[in-house]
């Protein structure tokens, strides 16, 4: 167990390297100049241009920016805005918001999404799984903006159930509608998945043993059944979290939440490099120790699989 | 070599006799096996054609197609035509069926349904440029990674991953900013160049299957190169996962499209694209909403025809799932 979690961190620093690498390539190999663009419209002064980008590093060659930018990076310095401001600093504000909004997503996505496969799954070929298949087949169907503009005009300016915007994001209960649009996509997929591997499963040997022993069909079901059909949907949800952590952008955007995807919005839009990839390097982390644990989290759910 | 002093008429006959006494054996076996075994492909064929989702998808697929091709067919109405008279206090005439008033005006008195109408040439073509580009390139890696193993394998499947790690919409997002004039090729390489991880892997993993199978271990014995057996013998027992990804991909593809011209960063003017009326329309939603239900709708339409189709064809090409 502890050589396989050593090994698996020591193979995730080539990819955190090539991923950061990348991001870091594509944001500052692209043409457009940032610094040109902070001027605007008016005629920028040749001098404080020269200035500016030595204040930055971007007279260096891109490979030392790059080595600069690690060697900061690993001392806990993300560089800082063209405002100014610690990325750290706009970080630490935004992402205590977007991780609220992803927690209310991913709890309305865990639960809404399993039961929904569980029942379909369970009645395979029949109404309720056909109407569940209906179901998701529209919500894959339809892009998170315009089921955003939907849920906000419906129940936010018609209906009134809720405020339109969010004003103050630590009221979890604001949170709920542009929770429910960011995790509506993984929502489909997760009932998708789950019913599945239910319908599957239900035709194992395991299941019929498990019948023949007289349990209960609770326990058959929510024991036996659901352990072991949770493996791939577990394998999504992990990969997931990243997923909403990043793709926030639209829905933040739809409901004037100041997170993450806000911030990324006016970095990538400005031309803002040091944000952009802070940002992305934050959230590779994350996708790097979520997909680990979900494979620490096969040997829970299922006792066949050892880590040597 | 008896073939070669043949002339190319009797070697002609010879095949055709060879033809004949194979459908007489077939049909003398006929009644013991019902004709000669049936492939992967006519099976799903079989399957497809008698599932109702296929038909209305494809049938609507068709309408899109048409569409995207000759939108001139379904109005005679200039879509960059903007007349202020009309503006978008002109409300719909739903009864008017295909005239330029059908969809009501937008802002700028543009008819909303010749521009639902040619905006379906630029997302359509964007979801199959990438689908396209992302099969050939991840099909590509993928096959290389699985055919080959060891060392490839590792680099390969490294790269993959730092591809995977980008999240999509937000490096299509950095890609795209650096361009001002966003035509659809541009948008279709940068959502390309990130997208193809997914088909790279369900490719090497399709491959590795695919590779320890007797045939192929035959073809080698009988002396194959490795381009003939990765083209002639693995690639066609091992597309079929991948053809499933990317049919249901080909959806998320246009919606994807849609999603970036909405944020303003996707198709630019004076293309005409869906995502870019309805970003067009969000500022007055309030008081307008039919400015931006009808692209919304069409948008929404058409990511459910290449969704059902991709349904469709993963039931009929994987009957394990179902």
């Amino acid at each position: 167990m502890g050589r396989y979690v050593a090994r698996r961190l020591l193979q995730m620093i080539p990819v955190f390297i090539g991923t950061t690498l990348l991001i870091f390539l594509m944001v500052h190999w692209l043409p457009g100049d940032p610094i040109k663009a902070l001027w605007g419209d008016k005629v920028p002064d040749p001098a404080q241009v020269e200035a500016l980008r030595h204040k930055y590093g971007f007279d260096l060659p891109l490979w030392h920016q790059y080595w600069n930018y690690m060697t900061d990076l690993f001392q806990g310095n993300f560089g800082e805005t063209f405002g100014g401001r610690q990325v750290s600093d706009v970080m630490g504000e935004a992402f205590p918001v977007t991780i609220r909004l992803a927690v209310v997503a991913f709890v309305i996505e865990v639960v809404l999404g399993i039961t929904l496969g569980v029942f379909a799954g369970l009645k395979a070929g029949k109404a309720l799984d056909t109407a569940v298949l209906v179901f998701t087949l529209l919500v894959i169907s339809v892009p998170v903006f315009v089921l955003g503009y939907i849920f906000q005009t419906v129940f936010g300016v018609q209906l009134g159930w809720v405020t339109p915007n969010v004003r103050n994001s630590e009221d979890i209960t604001e949170l709920i509608l542009p929770g429910a649009v960011l995790g509506s996509l993984s929502l489909a997929y997760v009932a998708r998945l789950t019913r599945t591997t239910i319908s599957e499963n239900l035709r194992s040997d395991y299941m019929r043993t498990a019948l023949a022993k007289g349990l209960p069909r609770r326990r058959i079901v929510g024991v036996h059944l659901l352990r072991n059909s949770l493996i791939p949907v577990v394998t999504f949800l992990g990969t997931d979290i990243g997923a909403l952590m990043g793709g926030a952008i639209v829905t933040e955007g739809i409901f004037n939440v100041q997170g993450v995807g806000q911030q990324l919005y006016r970095a990538v839009n400005q031309g803002e490099g040091t944000t952009t990839v802070g940002i992305v390097t934050v959230l590779v982390l994350v996708f790097l120790f979520t997909s680990l644990i979900v494979d620490l989290l096969y040997a829970v759910l299922d006792p066949r699989i050892r880590y040597a | 070599m008896p073939d070669v002093t043949k002339t190319p008429g009797t070697a002609a006959e010879s095949a055709a006799e060879t033809a004949a006494a194979a459908g007489e054996a077939a049909v003398v076996a006929a009644p013991a096996s019902s004709g000669k075994p049936r492939s992967l492909w006519s099976d799903a064929w079989g399957d497809l054609r008698r599932n109702p989702f296929f038909v209305i998808s494809a049938l609507l697929i068709v309408l899109l197609l048409v569409m995207a091709a000759w939108p001139s067919l379904f109005t005679s109405t200039n879509p960059r035509n903007g007349d202020l008279t009309h503006h978008f206090l002109t409300k719909p005439e739903y009864g008017d069926v295909f005239s330029a008033d059908w969809f009501g005006y937008d802002k700028q008195g543009r008819s909303i349904y010749a521009r639902v109408i040619y905006g379906a040439r630029a997302s359509i073509s964007v979801g199959v440029l990438v689908t396209i580009a992302v099969t050939l390139l991840g099909g590509l890696v993928g096959m290389i990674a699985g055919y080959y193993g060891g060392w490839v394998d590792s680099v390969l499947s490294r790269v993959t991953d730092i591809f995977f790690g980008i999240p999509f919409f937000l490096g299509s997002m950095v890609i795209l900013v650096s361009f001002s004039d966003r035509k659809v090729w541009v948008v279709a390489s940068a959502m390309a160049f990130l997208g193809w991880t997914q088909i790279a892997r369900v490719m090497r993993g399709s491959v590795i299957t695919t590779k320890q199978s007797d045939y192929v271990t035959a073809a080698r014995a009988l002396g194959a190169g490795t381009g003939r057996i990765m083209f002639r013998h693995i690639l066609p027992n091992a597309i079929a996962p991948v053809i499933v990804v990317a049919t249901i991909a080909l959806g998320g593809y246009i919606a994807a499209e849609a999603t970036l011209s909405y944020l303003g960063l996707g198709l630019s003017e004076p293309t005409i694209s869906w995502g870019i009326d309805i970003s067009d329309a969000k500022d007055s939603i309030r008081d307008n909403p039919h400015v931006m239900f009808f692209p919304a709708g069409m948008l929404c339409i058409t990511v459910l025809a290449f969704i059902m189709l991709g349904d469709a064809v993963r039931d009929a090409l994987d009957p394990k799932l179902r």
